[in-house]
């Protein structure tokens, strides 16, 4: 949503055409009037300056827009013209400018219709710095201030300690810190200070877990097929590999690199061969009939679409069938970049499923002599070898050909490999192949591939990027909100060697990030979304976090690193609903004992079916490419809190251990708010849960019949100790605390 | 009729309160705060044109969609072609096949030998519309239906082709059919769904139905199909624990709120009071959903008209009775699946068993909205994701054929809503492989929906990642011939 429409007019002195011009020509004119050759109505295009500029060809004397005159700027005529035959947009169009819109426009062309190269095309560079104040603590703050002064807003107080050690650690390894940790840290005054948690938080493995969540978004990992049949197939060794590359912070640029081109590296080690299976993570089809070609290219599309929306921020697809509408890509631009992709061995069908196999060509096998030595970061029990879908090259090179409309058996002109020109042209000295491709993508003149990661990394923290549409740095694409920050972390991150946990400790220290998450009146008013940053905001735990807190914070948490994908308590029949019948993910068959206690990011994600826990709270169903995902609040997120088997499991679990440890319920119950809220209780908030322990011991002990079926859910043994009014319940004064808002939200 | 324009009216406000206030705020916080019902269908309020919804009088409130997956054969159901059983075991003829692609399935035959219907063909009604023996129930509501003879498609294999028909294209992630409507019209019922997903399966051979067929896909997650499941618990984890009582839930819920309202006064987030609402909610939905699934105050006669299956949970008849049921609730979209429908062998036989499990339910559908007065304002829809060949699918023998994938003509059938009713529409040639006269492409068809939904298809859109989207794509043109 743009804030054009609110912008003062008088408020702006100067107009800028990227800022106030560009989305509104873009929204409204560039689909007609635009990048697309084909759809261009009488040959006249806004999206250039020579196409702006030109006279009209009927008119010498009369110009689509002359800088300054606005007499002679037939736009600004059209635009205003009251005769529906002439107005701009066109009715029939639906789309309309408004007032606001066209006064802007106006106001552009009588200062000189000045056109600038869309902002994030441009080499990012790092701009002056603003000045410091005792606020600011780094170089982050100083954007950040300068702009919520702008907008007339303060930054908050600095938020609590205990505050700051939980958002830190959800932030870092998406686990709540224990009440040991709380305490051995307490309020920074001892040995123990705000750096040392970051660093102990970075060393933890849980950091490569809690990264790989979002990279298994953007490189649409699943456990299955897809498709019909929607087999089992293994890649999950390349989220080992994921988590693994995240723990040992390797560079972001050699991490992009091996997963384009591992296998294209001199001498390249087996490690480096299973990155790539990011580019085979996408959905293959098992459906008897089909015609190979046809899929080929399918998945040749998908990873094209994916290595431009998840690492270029741009929406290359739109040019897979024409031209891009709004962004200047051609379709000729679309295959050459699909070109690098088009020359692997892979194949459009290997047999239906009862011919199903865990990998499918080209293959890439693991023994145990890897598994002992370079690879023994894949956590694998078996002793079978393992073989993962990864990429390889075929040695002479398949022609690409434009496909008319996208489709695969319309091949039109011949294309070589090559990236969109209006990025950055691709070197004439570089392979033309995908380590080319790496090394162009991770070049520090390329525009995008640093600003787009560093904006997602923002997103993680702060629930939105710089850049909103952070899977849309095009024309249509939001405009940062912080335009010089953003250039300024970005070009910092590439100087600093892509050093990604630098990254995030300069994030997690600035003063920005450390403000509480208060919300006042003002903030309502002047900054609802809190696009300007003058509070931490409070945003609600992505669907494997939620699980995490909640075993982590019970004590039923196993915290094992990678291995193959887990399937926990699922309610029945999902599966079964909705499935051909064939294959051996027909029928869904829990797993028993440590494998009910992983991480959320370990749960098996059958891809027509994935876990609708996970969906209801807004996960990706991992069918494509996704950046980002929305935070909706909703009955049946209530419902799952309240009845989930696991978090009732926990409940009673935590509540036995309390139990039984203090036989006391002010302790018992103080202890548990504190595992689960991190934080110590209110006297309110003692009182409010120690009179519904009461009630609840009532009910119990005047219903001993009720004792036993409350406590028997969940597998983890339930011992004879264990079964009394009293867990009973505490175990529902547990489960409240479960179901706080506060529980499941980062504030 | 009074209370329905008032009612638009409401709507109408609500939503450009909803267009100004959000301007500029961009933000889910803001919208979760004003409208805190999940079935409440908040529209995509930067989008002023989707205030003017609906974008003209509307001739159906909600919409019953039977989907029949893995695509029923048109030519032993609605398409009767004589011709293929006089010339049984004849080629088809080139000058017919044309440049039709083939599935790999058929693609090696050397030869396509014609195969006609195995059931007998008899005319009924005042339409005198030609069906098929396996479907008596149908062939009496005939003159309340209206066939459509001339379907076509652009997929010719199942999962593409069943996305295409519920999300307007054959690749994944966008927002089903119900979600749309869910997103442009709202939910009549606050306790329930606005868009609800009922899924069975036949004797015949099955493909699978994917959850992402009820997607929401860019739209937000409120518009996902909330599937109802044959389980005790109809909506996933909606069942208390077993020793729980209602009053016991009230106290839970009531003491989270007050500790939820102490964050509030800490933290003065509207996301909070927010949640504290969606507890509520979800507390009514505990009452409202069972009242719903529950059949045991159905009368004899309704038993009756819909057969003895509709007793037993998740068979299609059952599934047609609680789509009855919600649909009368005020549920927007109810979309069933029946899967079975795939029969490249042993047609004769499995095509018996899978019409014997729909046909008598699918009838009284229409015959129980009918008798309610509710078919005026309910739209049905029966139908797969393509047609069947009209030649055999590997060898032929007279009582077992096959057929294989047919995109270029096919048929369903609608009814009610605004759709004429004793209707044959469209006409394919003697083959029965070629349209003849009336194509309707499925955009055209999801087009027609929409209108008779009030809905402009071109009109609404939701604009992602840059692009405005809408369920017909890019073309679709509304069939006002099918429009009573």
């Amino acid at each position: 949503m743009q804030q054009k429409d609110e912008v003062e007019l008088s408020d702006i002195e100067q107009i800028s055409y990227n800022f106030h011009i560009r989305p509104i020509l873009s929204d409204k004119c560039f689909a007609c009037h635009g990048p697309d050759a084909n759809k261009r109505e009488s040959e006249l295009r806004l999206d250039t300056e020579t196409g702006a500029y030109a006279a009209l060809k009927d008119n010498p004397n009369q110009f689509v827009i002359k800088p300054g005159n606005l007499e002679e700027s037939t736009v600004y005529h059209r635009i205003t013209s009251e005769d529906p035959g002439e107005l701009m947009p066109p009715p029939e169009s639906n789309l309309s400018l408004s007032n606001t819109e066209i006064q802007l426009i106006k106001k552009w062309i009588e200062q000189g219709a000045k056109y600038e190269p869309h902002w994030a095309f441009v080499k990012a560079e790092k701009s002056q710095l603003p000045k410091e104040t005792d606020w600011t603590i780094n170089e982050i703050d100083r954007f950040a201030l300068k702009k919520m002064t702008e907008k007339g807003l303060q930054p908050n107080p600095e938020a609590k300690p205990y505050e700051l050690i939980k958002r830190a650690s959800l932030d870092l390894t998406g686990l709540p810190p224990s009440p040991e940790v709380l305490d051995r840290f307490g309020d920074f005054s001892g040995e123990l200070t705000y750096a040392d948690l970051l660093d102990g938080l970075l060393g933890d493995p849980g950091f490569g877990e809690k990264m790989a969540i979002l990279w298994m978004d953007i490189s649409r990992y699943s456990d299955s097929y897809g498709y019909q049949d929607d087999n089992i197939r293994t890649q999950w060794p390349y989220r080992d590999w994921v988590i693994h590359a995240f723990n040992e912070n390797l560079p972001y640029d050699q991490f992009l690199t091996w997963q384009l081109a591992g296998d294209l590296l001199p001498d390249a080690s087996k490690e480096q061969i299973l990155a790539t299976a990011f580019n085979r993570n996408h959905k293959y089809t098992e459906e008897g009939g089909v015609i190979d070609e046809e899929y080929r290219i399918e998945y040749v599309l998908d990873k094209t679409n994916t290595v431009s929306k998840g690492l270029l921020g741009i929406t290359m697809e739109c040019a897979q069938c024409h031209d891009h509408k709004y962004d200047p890509f051609s379709q000729k631009e679309y295959y050459e970049m699909f070109a690098f992709f088009n020359n692997t061995p892979e194949k459009g069908y290997q047999g239906d499923v009862s011919q199903s196999k865990p990998a499918k060509t080209p293959i890439l096998w693991v023994d145990q002599e890897d598994l002992s030595g370079v690879m023994s970061f894949i956590n694998y029990a078996d002793t079978s070898k393992l073989s993962i879908s990864v990429m390889g090259e075929l040695d002479e090179q398949r022609p690409t050909y434009i496909l008319d409309r996208g489709v695969y058996d319309a091949p039109t002109t011949e294309v070589e490999p090559s990236t969109p020109s209006s990025i950055l042209e691709f070197p004439a000295d570089l392979e033309k192949n995908r380590l080319g491709l790496a090394k162009w993508v991770t070049a520090r003149e390329n525009p995008l591939t640093a600003r787009v990661f560093v904006n997602l990394m923002w997103q993680e923290i702060f629930g939105q990027g710089i850049v909103k549409s952070a899977g849309d740095f095009g024309m249509q694409g939001d405009l940062p909100t912080h335009p010089e920050l953003l250039d300024w972390l970005a070009v910092d991150f590439m100087e600093n060697g892509w050093d990604i946990k630098r990254l995030m400790k300069q994030i997690l220290s600035s003063a920005t990030y450390k403000q509480s998450a208060v919300i006042t009146d003002q903030h309502l008013n002047t900054d609802p979304a809190n696009l300007y940053l003058s509070r931490a905001s409070r945003l609600r735990l992505p669907a494997e976090n939620i699980q995490d807190l909640v075993l982590a914070s019970s004590g039923l948490l196993v915290r094992k690193l990678g291995g193959p994908s887990v399937k926990p308590y699922m309610p029945e029949g999902i599966w079964e609903a909705a499935t051909s019948g064939r294959g051996v993910l027909a029928t869904y068959i829990q797993d028993k004992g440590d494998k009910l206690y992983r991480r959320g990011l370990y749960n098996f994600i059958k891809l027509t079916v994935p876990p609708p826990k996970a969906i209801i709270f807004d996960s990706s169903n991992r069918d494509r490419c996704e950046i980002g995902r929305s935070r909706t609040n909703t009955p049946l997120q209530a419902l799952v809190m309240m009845n989930d088997p696991m978090i009732l499991e926990a409940s009673r679990v935590l509540a036995g251990k309390m139990w039984d440890e203090n036989k006391d319920e002010e302790k018992a119950i103080s202890t548990s708010f504190k595992r689960i809220v991190c934080r110590d209780m209110s006297s309110e908030e003692k009182s409010i849960l120690l009179s519904y322990y009461q009630d609840q011991l009532e009910r119990f002990r005047k219903n001993p019949e009720q004792v036993l079926p409350t406590l028997s859910v969940g597998e983890f043994p339930l011992e004879e100790k264990n079964i009394n009014p009293e867990t009973a319940a505490l175990m529902q004064v547990i489960v409240s605390i479960y179901n706080l808002e506060e529980t499941i939200t980062k504030s | 009729m009074e209370k329905e324009i008032l009612e638009e009216g409401l709507n109408h406000n609500r939503r450009k309160f909803l267009s100004r206030l959000s301007l500029g705020v961009g933000s889910l916080a803001l919208g979760s705060l004003l409208v805190p019902d999940l079935f409440s269908g908040k529209a995509g309020a930067e989008e002023a044109m989707m205030n003017a919804l609906p974008h003209f009088a509307p001739k159906a409130k909600r919409i019953i969609y039977l989907f029949q997956n893995g695509a029923p054969s048109q030519l032993e159901s609605f398409d009767y072609k004589p011709l293929l059983n006089k010339r049984m075991g004849e080629e088809l003829p080139e000058s017919i096949r044309g440049t039709q692609r083939l599935t790999g399935m058929t693609a090696g035959q050397s030869s396509f030998p014609l195969v006609g219907s195995h059931y007998k063909f008899n005319q009924y009604g005042e339409s005198r519309a030609w069906i098929s023996e396996v479907f008596p129930h149908t062939a009496g509501i005939v003159d309340d239906i209206c066939i459509v003879k001339s379907m076509h498609t652009d997929a010719i294999n199942h999962d593409p082709a069943l996305t295409f028909f519920q999300t307007g294209a054959q690749v994944g992630n966008r927002p089903s059919m119900g979600s749309w409507l869910s997103y442009g019209l709202g939910s009549e019922n606050s306790n329930l769904p606005a868009f609800s997903v009922l899924l069975s399966r036949g004797r015949g051979n099955g493909q699978g139905v994917y959850s992402k067929l009820w997607s929401n896909g860019f739209l937000e997650a409120t518009h996902q199909g909330v599937q109802f499941s044959n389980s005790e618990d109809p909506v996933l984890y909606l069942k208390d624990p077993e020793s729980m009582s209602r009053e016991e839930r009230r106290k839970m819920i009531d003491q989270i709120a007050a500790m939820n309202d102490l964050s509030m006064q800490q933290f003065n987030d509207p996301e909070i009071s927010a949640k504290v609402k969606q507890y509520e909610m979800a507390y009514r939905m505990q009452t409202a959903v069972p009242e719903m699934t529950d059949i045991s105050k159905e009368p004899e006669s309704i038993i009756k008209l819909y057969g003895p299956d509709c007793l037993v949970p998740g068979t299609y008849a059952a599934n047609c009775l609680l789509a009855r049921k919600l649909s009368e609730s005020g549920v927007r979209f109810v979309q069933l699946y029946h899967q079975g429908w795939d029969q490249h062998g042993n047609l004769p036989n499995e095509m018996r068993l899978q019409a014997e499990d729909v046909d008598q339910a699918s009838a009284a559908l229409i015959t129980d909205l009918k008798q309610r007065g509710l078919l005026d304002e309910t739209l049905v829809i029966w139908g797969g994701e393509f047609g069947r060949t009209n030649y055999c699918q590997g060898k032929i023998v007279v009582d077992n054929y096959g057929r294989d994938h047919h995109p270029r003509a096919f048929s369903i059938w609608m009814a009610g809503g605004g759709v004429k009713s004793g209707m044959v529409y469209g006409e394919t040639d003697e083959f029965g492989y070629n349209i003849t006269e009336n194509p309707v492409h499925v955009h055209d068809f999801q087009a027609t929906v929409l209108h008779l939904m009030g809905i402009d298809h071109e009109r609404m859109t939701y604009k992602h990642l840059g692009r405005r989207y809408r369920l017909t794509d890019v073309s679709g043109k509304v069939v006002k011939d099918l429009i009573a």
